[in-house]
């Protein structure tokens, strides 16, 4: 059994069997995969008895459930009006320049993706992003490089 | 300059007086009929921004017939310029629980769950700690009622109620059509209560402090008091309770930082309100019903780029279900680009304006029903800022 059918069948088991455990389910391969591989969504689908379709259907919906390659930390600064107006372009493009990658793309490490986001409910902190699920508030270009450069040591 | 602006503090209060689990305990003492009747009698409507009157809502759910209901508290909060219920969460997380577990007993339901943005997983560590203690106390209480959590993975409609339960059965989280409504067949189709998070908190603090002390504030369309996000160009951004009912006027004047142009009313779908209208607007069911979201620009942003970020988050979070809102978020960035290039007359505002009309009849929910209200508001009060 490979390490992605073990890691479903465990939260098969945890969440239960039915339709309404899909989300918790694809969300857990995501915490550790980082993203929805063709392997984890037809061993979801067969788990789940649902067609794979439908379980593509269901994860291509939502941002946080990629089904595309992802890097270990994925970055999404929020480009939504307050922060574009406090300076999510400065923060993005500093990010970019520092990794070498524009925003959609994965370092060639597979270390970092970086993204840009939906309003994250930051506005009076803004600029803000979020690397995997934690939060950073009130940055300035020079912040968010330091920010980059703690995760790339991890 | 006088003002008449209110600041509150009823939300975040937490002397031993509201303790969440005395307030519960005092509560259930009480008949269900009793306390629909102090939510209605104390004038609460919703807070996410739709403002249903909460007591009629619970009263609705405990009418149907039915072994299983369920509370829902939408925590999904994702209205650009909104960030209010994180602050809730993270402060007062025991009176949400609590107005649940009021709720559960009212309405008859024994599961309570609470749907979280994904956005704000950063939280889910300490609020499950919490939560399982309080479904301790429950259970030491007596009270055949649990809560647990449920995750969003960044889906900005699955705020919209109906949406929100596809996404809880795991489906794609589009909207469903209505009726029924969530009280007759809401999550897993049986009768379900949803509220938002701060309408769960006020329900807590009406049974506290009775209706009258709730109904002393606010006006007679919009009682009580509510939890403003404020942002934008304003030198004190932050989370506010005030009373509602307040001309704009007032806001601005305390919040504003002496060049405010204009201020958004209600997120991303509210209404831009410029200058010269600061002083007949009214913040509340009346006037302009918000969300809490106020976003203060002053004269240096351009109106073009403020719209053009709504129109770009629209096209990117409609769920692309129905075709009013999928094609006409689309065509209203494009052609708001257009207009701005000069690749069509000034006129063509015109036609967008009546996509808008075409939308808000034909879409199928809130989202893209709401698009005109930024769209029509700003082209009509700085329409200038998007032909030059």
């Amino acid at each position: 059994m490979s390490t992605t059918e073990a890691l479903v069948k465990e939260l098969v088991e945890k969440n239960g069997r039915t339709r309404n455990s899909l989300m918790p389910v694809l969300q857990g391969i995501v915490q550790q995969e980082h993203f929805l591989s063709e392997e984890a969504l037809i061993c979801v689908a067969k788990e789940l008895d649902l067609s794979a379709a439908d379980v593509y259907g269901t994860a291509s919906f939502y941002t946080f459930l990629d089904t595309v390659p992802r890097g270990k930390n994925i970055i999404r600064v929020c480009k939504t009006i307050t922060c574009h107006m406090k300076g999510k372009d400065e923060v993005i493009k500093a990010i970019s320049n520092a990794l070498k990658i524009k925003v959609g793309e994965t370092t060639h490490d597979n270390k970092f993706t970086l993204l840009s986001a939906n309003c994250l409910g930051w506005c009076h902190k803004g600029p803000v992003m979020l690397i995997n699920d934690e939060v950073f508030p009130e940055l300035t270009p020079q912040k968010a490089l330091e920010i980059v450069e703690e995760y790339a040591k991890k | 300059m006088e003002n008449n602006l209110k600041k509150v503090d009823i939300i975040f209060e937490d002397s031993d007086k509201c303790a969440p689990l005395k307030v519960l305990e005092k509560t259930l003492k009480r008949t269900a009929d009793d306390i629909i009747l102090d939510l209605i009698d104390s004038g609460l409507k919703g807070r996410g921004g739709a403002g249903f009157p909460t007591g009629l809502k619970w009263k609705f759910t405990r009418n149907e017939t039915s072994d299983v209901k369920y509370v829902i508290c939408n925590a999904d909060e994702g209205e650009p310029g909104t960030f209010k219920d994180r602050e809730i969460l993270d402060r007062v997380p025991e009176k949400i629980f609590t107005g649940m577990a009021i709720c559960g007993y009212v309405v008859g339901a024994k599961e309570g769950y609470i749907y979280l943005r994904g956005e704000y997983n950063f939280l889910l560590k300490g609020l499950l700690k919490k939560l399982s203690d309080f479904n301790a106390a429950l259970k030491k209480l007596n009270v055949d009622f649990q809560i647990y959590f449920k995750s969003g993975s960044g889906a900005y409609v699955c705020g919209e109620e109906s949406a929100l339960f596809e996404s809880m059965e795991g489906k794609r989280g589009e909207p469903r059509n209505k009726p029924p409504y969530p009280t007759v067949a809401g999550y897993n189709s049986k009768p379900t209560v949803i509220n938002n998070v701060e309408t769960l908190v006020y329900t807590t603090m009406i049974c506290h402090m009775g209706p009258e002390k709730f109904k002393a504030l606010g006006t007679s369309d919009s009682r009580g008091s509510k939890v403003f996000s404020v942002s934008g160009d304003t030198p004190i951004p932050g989370i506010y309770e005030l009373e509602l009912g307040m001309p704009l006027h007032d806001f601005v004047n305390e919040f504003g930082d002496g060049d405010t142009k204009a201020v958004q009313v209600g997120g991303a779908s509210g209404h831009c309100v410029p200058r010269k209208k600061f002083n007949d607007t009214i913040i509340g069911f009346e006037g302009i019903p918000t969300g809490g979201s106020m976003m203060i620009f002053n004269s240096s942003r351009s109106m073009y780029n403020v719209l053009h970020d709504y129109l770009e988050f629209f096209a990117e979070e409609s769920c692309g279900q129905c075709t009013p809102c999928r094609v006409g978020c689309q065509q209203l960035l494009k052609g708001i680009e257009a207009v701005k290039r000069g690749e069509r007359p000034p006129a063509y505002l015109d036609d967008l304006k009546k996509l808008t009309g075409t939308m808000k009849i034909a879409a199928k929910c809130g989202l893209g029903q709401s698009v005109g209200n930024p769209f029509n508001s700003i082209i009509d009060n700085f329409r200038e800022e998007i032909i030059y």
